[in-house]
């Protein structure tokens, strides 16, 4: 259960965290609480994985490179597949999405020549060819995202 | 541009800031600054747009949001900027990226929908298949079924950092 401490918390700082020595004080005062109820707070988010963290979010390929991957596996390997591919510490996340070309996955790299040898890795140990997907442009405005958390 | 210490603090601070009374200095202890500089370093990076936004990452599967499409069309590329930049502005799109095609894949424009049901992503899809003028192009919708791995976005060493993919 969720209180409209922890609603706030979710929803207030997704953007503009304060860049301060004691940001926590400072999110328990413009809301009111103790800096403890705010520690405790987001510890509690955190605990139960309804955050993954507190944390900067950089543009796509500022910083290295990454490219979406998509292979076609029969559903009866995708488990094991997604396994190997999960395994890569360079792959960011993996989704089966419903479709022929079912596994999804994000591989972020140093560098061009360290992705394409984690991809080559890939599709050797599974066995599947993989289509590469990489950004071109990003048009979305990262604004963070509204939650509605009515029933939560 | 980022110097070797930015690419150290960032390395460190991918990873969480620590949920304690100082965390920034905490930061700073692990990658041998003071709290001042990381301050001033992250202030920096935000000011030129290299930290995106700086805050709470939420995991929408875990708060109800347990629908999430994948929605890819074929436009004409002359206009995939300016459909980009209209699919962008709605509250409910979490990400518009244009991506090349491929031979069995012929698709340039990606977004990504999270929404609570099924039903409820479908007629946002509308609203904006409506809103943008996107009718008359070839799309699929893709909605996500297991999620095997969901990281938010760490990069690995030799250069460490942080994207949305």
């Amino acid at each position: 259960m969720l209180t409209n401490l922890h609603k706030q918390l979710l929803n207030d700082y997704q953007h503009d965290f304060p860049l301060s020595p004691r940001p926590y004080r400072d999110i328990a005062d413009a809301l009111g609480v103790t800096e403890d109820d705010v520690l405790t707070a987001f510890a509690e988010l955190s605990d139960n994985h309804l955050i993954s963290r507190i944390g900067p979010v950089i543009p796509p390929n500022h910083i290295g490179v990454s490219a979406l991957v998509a292979m076609a596996v029969p559903e009866a390997e995708l488990q094991t597949v997604a396994d190997k591919v999960s395994a890569h510490p360079e792959v960011n996340h993996n989704y089966e999405r419903e479709h022929r070309i079912n596994l999804w996955f994000v591989v972020i790299a140093s560098d061009n020549e360290h992705l394409q040898t984690v991809i080559e890795d890939i599709e050797q140990e599974t066995s599947y060819p993989a289509m590469q997907l990489p950004m071109l442009n990003d048009f979305f405005i990262d604004l963070g995202f509204k939650l509605d958390l009515t029933d939560a | 541009m980022l110097d070797e210490q930015d690419r150290q603090l960032l390395s460190h601070i991918q990873l969480g800031l620590p949920i304690c009374a100082r965390p920034y200095a905490e930061i700073g202890r692990r990658c041998g600054m003071n709290e001042a500089e990381v301050i001033a370093r992250l202030t920096r990076l935000k000011q030129q747009g290299l930290i995106k936004r700086m805050g709470v990452i939420v995991k929408h599967r875990q708060l109800g949001y347990r629908a999430n499409a994948m929605i890819v069309w074929n436009v004409p590329d002359h206009l995939v900027k300016q459909l980009g930049g209209h699919i962008s502005r709605f509250p409910f799109v979490t990400l518009c990226y244009q991506r090349p095609r491929q031979p069995e894949w012929p698709y340039n424009l990606y977004c990504m929908i999270h929404g609570k049901d099924r039903d409820t992503v479908l007629s946002q899809l509308n609203q904006l298949t409506e809103a943008c003028g996107l009718n008359g192009f070839d799309r699929e919708i893709l909605f996500s079924r297991r999620c095997f791995k969901q990281r938010g976005a760490i990069y690995q060493s030799p250069a460490p950092a942080l994207t949305d993919g």
